[in-house]
């Protein structure tokens, strides 16, 4: 796979949904060769940690 | 004191309601949702422990009156349209499909504790706002409300794969808008 649209798109739907085999290996492949893919992957799982702790904060909150 | 968090509530009332907007359309409604997530709150001020700001504690009243409209209003929803398209991701990226020069990722200097700063917040809920409607209203309805993909679908009568194209172009744009606004302008360093 050496698209970075389809890498970017794997590892948003992981943040929603566990990947086949095939689409996790075809990411770690790709990610492995590629910088700005393993930087953008470091983002997006932080933006989703991050609404998911204000998330918790809110409940421990209440 | 009551009348301090009653100032409080005016100031954030905008917000609630620009929040409300991306799930309900029809704007009375919304102000509506607002008023009794307002009241909601007000009269639960002594539950309110002072642990989480106050805001978002606000917005936690707020979030659960919503997903229980949405659960509830689902049938008679109006169809929903997606506006995906109109997040140009391919600008981003080069003919060849890797990322562009100017879009490429840049290293984000330790942000672990930056989302705690209150402002992060506000440039977050900017890029948000600034996403297309519907497009932000999945976003929202997943990261947020913290509904499951397929839930989503449910709600909105979309497929999966229509929810997990939304997402991807939303999180690309988020990233991007992020960067822009918070992890480039100093604050990170």
């Amino acid at each position: 796979m050496k698209s970075c649209v389809k890498a970017s798109y794997l590892m948003s739907k992981q943040l929603d949904t566990p990947l086949s085999f095939k689409e996790k290996t075809m990411l770690k492949v790709h990610m492995a060769m590629c910088k700005n893919c393993r930087r953008c992957h470091t983002h997006l799982n932080a933006i989703h940690d991050w609404c998911h702790q204000r998330h918790d904060k809110e409940l421990s909150a209440k | 004191m009551q009348a301090s968090y009653e100032k409080q509530f005016e100031a954030l009332r905008p917000k609630l309601i620009a929040f409300t907007l991306l799930q309900v359309q029809d704007r009375g409604h919304a102000e509506d949702l607002v008023q009794d997530a307002l009241i909601g709150a007000l009269e639960g001020l002594s539950t309110y422990q002072g642990n989480a700001q106050f805001d978002t504690w606000v917005y936690s009243i707020l979030r659960n009156k919503l997903v229980d409209y949405i659960r509830r209003a689902k049938r008679e929803r109006e169809r929903f349209v997606s506006d995906e398209d109109e997040i140009d991701i391919d600008s981003m990226f080069d003919e060849r499909s890797h990322w562009d020069l100017d879009a490429a990722p840049s290293h984000w200097h330790s942000p672990e504790d930056l989302h705690l700063r209150s402002n992060f917040w506000e440039v977050f809920d900017f890029c948000l706002l600034h996403l297309p409607t519907s497009t932000a209203r999945v976003f929202a309805l997943r990261e947020l409300m913290d509904l499951e993909t397929t839930e989503i679908c449910d709600c909105l009568d979309i497929s999966e794969q229509n929810v997990w194209t939304i997402l991807h172009r939303a999180r690309l744009k988020l990233r991007g808008c992020l960067e822009k606004g918070w992890f480039l302008k100093g604050e990170a360093v």
